[in-house]
């Protein structure tokens, strides 16, 4: 068998390979060799043999097949093939592999070899990849070097017993007395070393913490570090005329573990802290590696303000330095200080501004976080400025986060209305499609708060979908306010608009974005003005093909059609809503259910609303599958506290199956009201029979029906009073009462007045609560003013047809 | 020199003419310092092999390995000296076996 051939001229033969497909053809030849040369076992060109397969490992083929190889290596007493078989060791095993295990005999052996570089090979490879079983095992033995006096060992050892302890915590002890003269060494290797395995003590255990300090650990650091800043020029540690900088870093990072929360030791090294900032070349990266260290050091330790501030300023040197690695750890550590030294930090704003405009992604999203935390009642103008500049030019990955960080600094400080909007505004315009889901309800409760903005508003909103109706959130925001306050925009406190034109803008944004909301607008638009135009627009719906839109609007057409009565009563404001936290869920106000006498009252969220689909809830709320009606505040009629006088209306009533004295008839109470109105869904009539109630003097009342399909307990009766005389009567006031069985509501009249000749009539809506399906009775009291006198009369309504209760 | 994040390591580049260097750090590490370590690292490497040139590497990448661990143990610098690093290396390479001791065929 023809020797192996050599390392060197199988990477020469891989590089010609011109594809991958050669190359891999040549691994998988040389491979094949290879594993049949360690089949015979063959100790000569063992050592070649894993070389190449090192080689092609670092290519990326697989290896694992000399695993074995390298562990006999490693017995091996040739220098080469202990030098190979250790790297060997470090690149294809690690403690998945229970193969490692093997190795901890021949390290043991290595340990205490005669040779220190077959030492430190194994001291090297223990503390690279040992296991935690080795670490058990071997630890004693690094123990044993770390007091050597071998200096080229003992920082080998030192950092070997930093893994030990990383691996197996418990045996920190055992390093413990070895730590006591580390530091006296003149040696740079070892002092670096032991400030490391220091370090790595004080993090774990505040136990050694403790006693570090009090052996005065920190003086004798403070003393090294001042000899290497004092101590001239030695060529062997120089970095750029600093002297060793490697281990001045370290020993400031010491003191930072030793220093935090700790006044004494904090004390002892504000000198030297002071001294390492103000004298340290900041020409090169090396002397800014410095400063960076001690910066983080004093802010991390009890310093006094003074060193603070001397901190920060340096770190706002740093900002404007050209090099953009230290203008991005400055960043960094700025943001990390905010919190703790807000003024300090401020004084920098200017420069941190400027960052947003840098060309690098990484710094800009620093800058732009850092600026979102220095945003306060003072700066919010100028900084809304910038921000919103940087909203516009940024990448599209900042500009969600922008967008929400704008919405809670406006949020916080906004200071004015007219200001929170527009800035608002500004966001859904530029960057529209990247704001999030809870924006809209949040914007649209923020202008329902601000009521003397309305007209402002939805002119503005009107204003930017003319423009540009690309933009989600923007268009639902501007359907929802222009169908809330299109009266606003239409008439008088806007200079030009006509509906027509407004309509015109309507049917172009639908066509192109459509989306219920936009149906809803004409509904809207038509309480204000009916116009045969929207209602034709809004029946072409009606055989679209998206079968929401298609519901919605045939539903309105029904509105239009059968209920016109019922219009204003529907299509009423919606109420102020309540004040909701930015950051949690947004809470709907339900319309429904709104008593007489709270109507902010906050019902909980409905389990499993999402915030992302409240904007659409929203949208529900205005049109709603059902058409619910909203009750205004503070009707004229409250059945409530017309209690005295019903129990006199009920006095003699015949009620059945129960005693005629018996207690106060039954009121309709506050807490039920929610369940009659959330489940009142109106349906076409099913043909019950209207009745005359009452029909004297002129004054004619009459009732028809309707019953609900979800609740059949439910009766609706709508009264209209017509006044067939030649006076009109004013004053109008209808009270109802029920025997106790049932529960009424009574909604608000639609006016006072009964124009005389029949030419018009009041309508008023009566919801009575059936649950036990008796015969619907009922006692009416009508008061009028007519001719000139005050009229009053009682009434008895047994008529009732056996479809309305049954 | 860029820089990218992963959940506790960041990964920084720096370019050396045609050499990229990857290095993954901790939090708590000084980012300026690393480019200092990796620049050191460069610097053992020209002394050891004088003008050190990309062909260097690829043939003698055992070395290159040799060096580093030479500087750099479990993460952790040992040694801050430009000297003892290569000094080390050059005496170990004396100590690998002659052609002769291997019964007149080459090492590797």
């Amino acid at each position: 068998m023809p020797a192996p051939i050599r390392l060197r001229e199988l990477i020469r033969t891989i590089r010609t390979a011109r594809t991958q497909a050669e190359e891999r053809e040549m691994i998988q030849k040389e491979c094949a060799a290879i594993r049949s040369s360690f089949r015979e076992e063959d100790n000569t060109y063992r050592c070649r043999n894993v070389a190449k397969l090192l080689y092609m490992h670092m290519l990326g083929y697989p290896a694992h097949f000399g695993q074995l190889e390298c562990l006999k290596l490693i017995a091996s007493q040739k220098f080469t093939d202990k030098r190979i078989g250790y790297l060997g060791a470090m690149l294809l095993l690690d403690e998945r592999q229970d193969v490692h295990l093997l190795m901890t005999n021949c390290i043991k052996n290595d340990l205490n070899h005669s040779t220190q570089y077959v030492q430190g090979l194994a001291l090297c490879t223990l503390g690279c990849m040992g296991s935690s079983e080795m670490c058990r095992d071997l630890a004693g033995e690094v123990e044993k070097l770390l007091k050597t006096s071998n200096s080229y060992l003992r920082k080998k050892a030192a950092l070997c017993a930093v893994h030990v302890i990383r691996k197996v915590p418990e045996l920190m002890e055992m390093f413990l007395p070895a730590t006591k003269n580390l530091l006296n060494e003149k040696n740079h290797g070892v002092l670096h070393t032991s400030v490391v395995l220091l370090t790595e003590m004080c993090e774990r255990s505040p136990d050694m913490l403790a006693h570090f300090r009090k052996v005065s650990l920190v003086p004798q650091l403070v003393r090294i570090l001042k000899n290497l800043i004092m101590s001239g020029y030695s060529p062997e540690h120089d970095v750029s005329g600093i002297s060793d900088p490697f281990l001045q870093v370290r020993i400031l990072r010491l003191l930072r573990i030793l220093g935090r929360n700790d006044d004494d030791s904090s004390e002892a090294m504000n000198d030297i802290l002071a001294q390492v900032a103000t004298n340290t070349e900041t020409s090169k990266n090396v002397g800014n590696a410095i400063l960076y260290e001690t910066v983080l050091t004093i802010m991390d330790i009890k310093s006094e303000s003074g060193l603070r501030v001397l901190a920060i300023n340096i770190l706002g040197r740093f900002l404007l330095n050209n090099d953009k690695n230290i203008r991005y750890v400055a960043l960094t550590s700025l943001l990390k200080t905010v919190q703790t030294d807000h003024n300090a930090v401020q004084r920098h704003r200017s420069t941190i501004v400027d960052c947003l405009k840098d060309l690098d992604v990484s710094i800009k999203r620093r800058a732009m976080e850092l600026s979102f935390a220095l945003v306060n009642g003072n700066n919010v103008r100028g900084m809304m400025k910038e921000l919103l500049y940087f909203l516009d030019s940024c990448e599209p990955e900042f500009k969600a986060d922008c967008a929400s960080g704008i919405f809670l600094a406006a949020e916080k400080y906004a200071p004015s209305k007219r200001w929170h909007i527009d800035t608002i505004m500004r966001v859904l315009t530029t960057a529209g499609s990247y704001v999030r889901d809870d924006a809209v309800p949040n914007l649209i409760q923020l202008i329902t708060n601000s009521v003397e903005m309305h007209a402002y508003t939805v002119q503005r909103l009107y204003k930017a979908i003319l423009g540009d109706y690309s933009q989600q959130p923007l268009v639902q925001v501007a359907s929802w306010c222009i169908g809330e306050y299109g009266d606003l925009l239409v008439s008088g406190q806007c200079e030009e608009e006509e509906p027509i034109q407004v309509y015109r803008l309507l049917a172009t944004v639908s066509s192109g974005v459509c989306d219920s909301g936009d149906v809803l607008l004409f509904v809207f638009l038509s309480f204000h003005f009916p116009c045969s135009r929207i209602k034709k627009v809004v029946s072409i719906y009606g055989s679209s093909i998206d079968v929401e839109l298609q519901q919605r609007a045939v539903e309105y057409n029904a509105l239009f059609k059968k209920y016109d009565h019922m219009r204003p009563a529907l299509l009423e404001r919606m109420p102020v809503m309540e004040k909701v936290t930015t950051n949690g869920p947004t809470e709907i106000v339900q319309t429904n259910g709104e008593t007489e006498t709270a109507v902010l009252e906050t019902k909980p969220p409905h389990s499993g609303l999402q915030p992302g689909s409240q904007a659409n809830d929203l949208l529900d709320l205005l049109g709603g599958n059902d058409i619910t009606p909203v009750i205004p505040t503070a009707p004229t009629s409250k059945p409530a506290s017309a209690g005295g006088e019903l129990l006199d209306l009920l006095g003699d009533l015949n009620l059945t199956g129960s005693p005629v004295s018996a207690p106060a008839p039954q009121i309709s109470q506050p807490p039920f009201l929610p369940d009659i109105l959330k489940s009142a869904t109106f349906l076409l009539s099913t043909g019950i029979p209207s009745i005359t109630a009452y029909n004297k003097n002129g004054l004619k009342i009459d009732f028809s029906f309707e019953r609900s399909n979800t609740n059949p307990s439910v009766t609706v009766i709508t009264i209209q009073a017509s006044n067939s005389t030649e006076l009109d009567m004013t004053d109008f006031v209808f009270q109802a009462a029920v025997p106790k069985t049932f529960q009424l509501q009574l909604l608000s009249p639609s006016s006072s007045v009964i124009p005389a000749f029949n030419s018009g009539t009041i309508t008023q809506v009566i919801k009575v609560l059936n649950p036990q399906k008796q015969q619907l009775r009922m006692r009416i009291k009508l008061t009028y003013n007519h001719k000139g006198s005050a009229m009053q009369d009682l009434a008895e309504v047994n008529n009732f047809p056996p479809q309305s209760w049954q | 020199v860029c820089s990218c994040s992963l959940s506790c390591f960041c990964l920084y580049f720096p370019r050396y003419a045609s050499l990229y260097f990857c290095c993954a750090i901790e939090d708590q590490d000084n980012e300026l310092l690393t480019l200092e370590v990796v620049h050191r690292y460069v610097e053992l490497l020209d002394r050891y092999f004088g003008n050190v040139c990309e062909l260097d590497i690829i043939f003698n990448f055992e070395k290159a390995y040799f060096i580093l661990d030479e500087f750099i143990i479990g993460g952790e610098v040992q040694d801050t000296s430009k000297r003892s690093a290569v000094k080390a290396i050059e005496d170990s390479d004396m100590l690998q076996e002659t052609v002769e001791e291997y019964m007149n065929k080459p090492a590797f």
